[in-house]
């Protein structure tokens, strides 16, 4: 493979790490600007999509089954981990509730632990075939899925807020809260969906990768870190800032792993969100992206 | 200080006036009553009294059990309680979290580890570099972060705790990878050479008991009344003059030196260091221990150290009877349960079952119908 062919592979690599992270930081910075909490438990959502998916795929149910089965499944665990865990605590600081979250998280990750064990599950790819070849560079078809699946994200969720009646409704609550009390509406009604819909958007999420990646019970905390970090340079309050954010930061590891050092992947991304957070705490796209939502 | 102490509510009393009153009322009278001096030192002997019961217990402990495993855990729950008493204050004090401090104490541990093998320092001076070289890191971390909204130090910190995790697996020669360095000397202070379980034993002890003296004259001081000041009421400490950006930073250099110490002590006692005690779940851990403790109380960081270590080691006992073939760490199932449980319904840890919840410092206060606000609005 010429040089051509393999950057432009690290960045087809980028692009599909870049979706994933693009679609963690979706739903991170979703609920952040509905609840003020950020979710350090996303990550474990599609951790336990992708191995409810796998599982039920073994069990001999058809992938579309396992999928609403384990989208379902989790938008009712989000929705519970809601009612359970921070609804009763949302006066609280928000130094609480990021620690609520961190203890949710690692709950999740010790729960799947005892399920599933610690062999990865495997889910087989959407569709069948072999790579495709674009200029010398191999894609995963998989890859195409989950790059449809942020478009339609994006999509959707753009939908939801701009044109319907229920995403004014949204919109009102992030923009001011107090407000949008003060017409009637019910913040922790909002809350409860916006978990109820990370839930959901990760299961889907762990269940596109799985393919690509192996479905393992850890696989969720550096996910949930990095989407973290794609939110965090997106500037925490825009949903084009998260994508870029995460599409940018999956570039970066991609060229990182194949260029540098592959056991120093993870650690570039860490080191991309201290550098953020010491030097731009706005976010890198924040100022550009500017409007919230 | 005295005057803010008055106009404000004192904690655990929000929304009763009448409850306000009397504690407003026995602060005055505890500066005027001469009964009520006389009631204070009796307290204070009374404190007092409890401390050397406690010390006495702990010195003679080591004679009763004669398992040196126990006595490793006990060991090792004195490490856990010098990181838990300045996380205590980072948390209690200045209302900030650290998800690195098991990084901290890995960098005191991997300091003092090739410090005293690598470059053969003398054990003592590897030791006080332990405690060095993770203040200033924390210094240059926590500068930019904590001007920031809390969240921020707390995303800080647990990348740079993933971080340094890495870097202990990937260090190659320098850290050992994840198989870790050996052949770290004993501790030798003067003659003295910390050989045995016990005399580290002593050692930890003392070190447990001069760095809980130390805090609680800190609290006393002058910091610590600003510190006690930013805790009441962070808008009210700056309007009083306070550096509270400065007093958050020290305040979190110092946790970061306490927990540099007991990985430096780490380091000396096992005599042999890898990566895995130092990884993110020993951060979270940490902070179990110390909000189960409670903060800002001087009991608080050996309560939650001992109960935290404890049932640590009754799940590692007890579960596989349970659920035969459970491997790894499915401790943290029970530990990030608790966590949350104690966030939600006794932020202010299990030292306070005895007073009503209180959450701090936020306009709209539980059970209030009127008006919330939340950081999503401004």
């Amino acid at each position: 493979m010429d040089l051509t062919g393999q950057l432009l592979q690290l960045l087809f690599t980028g692009f599909t790490l870049g979706g994933i992270y693009a679609l963690i930081a979706l739903a991170l910075v979703t609920t952040f600007n509905i609840t003020g909490v950020l979710n350090m438990a996303q990550g474990e959502f599609l951790a336990l999509g992708a191995l409810l998916a796998a599982s039920l795929c073994a069990a001999g149910a058809s992938l579309p089954l396992a999928f609403v089965i384990a989208v379902a499944t989790l938008a009712l665990l989000g929705g519970l981990l809601e009612r359970s865990a921070i609804h009763p605590a949302r006066h609280a600081p928000g130094l609480i509730l990021i620690i609520i979250t961190i203890g949710l998280s690692i709950s999740l990750r010790g729960l799947a632990l005892l399920i599933w064990g610690t062999e990865p599950a495997s889910l087989p790819a959407f569709s069948g075939g072999g790579p495709l070849f674009v200029m010398g560079a191999a894609v995963n078809p998989q890859s195409l899925w989950i790059l449809g699946l942020v478009a339609l994200a994006v999509a959707g969720l753009h939908a939801f807020f701009e044109l319907t009646y229920a995403g004014k409704v949204f919109r009102a609550c992030e923009i001011n809260r107090t407000g949008a009390r003060l017409v009637g509406i019910n913040p922790a009604a909002l809350s409860f969906l916006a978990f109820a819909g990370s839930g959901a958007l990760g299961a889907a999420a762990g269940i596109f990768i799985a393919p690509v990646t192996l479905a393992t019970y850890d696989m969720g905390f550096l996910l949930g870190v990095k989407g973290c970090v794609a939110a965090i340079i997106g500037g925490l309050n825009s949903v084009g800032g998260a994508v870029l954010g995460g599409l940018l930061l999956g570039i970066l590891e991609a060229f990182g792993a194949g260029l540098v050092s592959s056991g120093l992947k993870d650690a570039l991304s860490l080191l991309v969100l201290l550098g953020v957070l010491l030097g731009r705490p706005e976010g890198l796209i924040g100022a550009v992206a500017g409007r919230k939502v | 200080m005295r005057v803010l102490e008055k106009i404000r509510p004192p904690a655990g009393t929000a929304g009763c006036p009448a409850a306000c009153l009397i504690k407003i009322y026995k602060v005055n009278s505890s500066q005027i009553d001469f009964n009520s001096v006389v009631n204070r030192s009796y307290e204070d002997m009374l404190k007092n009294a409890v401390v050397l019961t406690v010390l006495i217990f702990f010195l003679v402990l080591p004679l009763l059990i004669r398992s040196n495993y126990l006595l490793g855990i006990l060991i090792v729950t004195g490490l856990y309680t010098i990181i838990v008493i300045g996380l205590g204050i980072l948390m209690g004090y200045a209302g900030q979290v650290s998800f690195g401090q098991a990084a901290f104490f890995g960098l005191g541990g991997y300091t003092a580890a090739i410090l005293s093998t690598s470059c053969s320092w003398p054990t003592p001076a590897a030791l006080l570099a332990a405690m060095v070289l993770p203040g200033l890191v924390a210094a240059l971390i926590g500068r930019p972060t904590l001007k920031l909204k809390e969240l921020y130090l707390a995303l800080a910190t647990l990348a740079f705790g993933i971080l340094v995790h890495i870097l202990f697996n990937e260090g190659g020669e320098i850290t050992g990878g994840p198989s870790g360095l050996m052949g770290i000397p004993y501790l030798s202070l003067g003659g003295l050479v910390f050989d045995r379980d016990i005399k580290f034993y002593y050692l930890v002890l003392a070190v447990v008991l001069l760095v809980s003296l130390a805090v609680h004259n800190l609290i006393q001081s002058r910091t610590g009344r600003a510190l006690r000041a930013i805790r009441e009421s962070e808008h009210a400490a700056e309007a009083a003059g306070m550096d509270t950006v400065l007093l958050k930073l020290q305040a979190f250099v110092f946790s970061a030196v306490l927990a540099g110490l007991a990985g430096g002590l780490y380091a000396f006692y096992v005599t042999f260091i890898s990566p895995s005690p130092f990884s993110f779940h020993m951060s979270v851990q940490f902070v179990l221990m110390a909000v189960v403790g409670g903060l800002g109380t001087f009991w608080g960081p050996l309560l939650g150290s001992g109960l935290v270590v404890a049932l640590g080691e009754a799940l590692r006992w007890a579960v596989p009877l349970v659920i035969p073939g459970a491997g790894g760490e499915y401790q943290i199932i029970f530990f990030g349960i608790i966590l949350v449980l104690v966030m939600v319904f006794r932020p202010g840890g299990l030292g306070s079952l005895f007073s009503p919840p209180v959450h701090r410092e936020r306009p709209g206060r539980p059970g209030e119908k009127g008006v919330d606000d939340s950081v999503a609005g401004g």
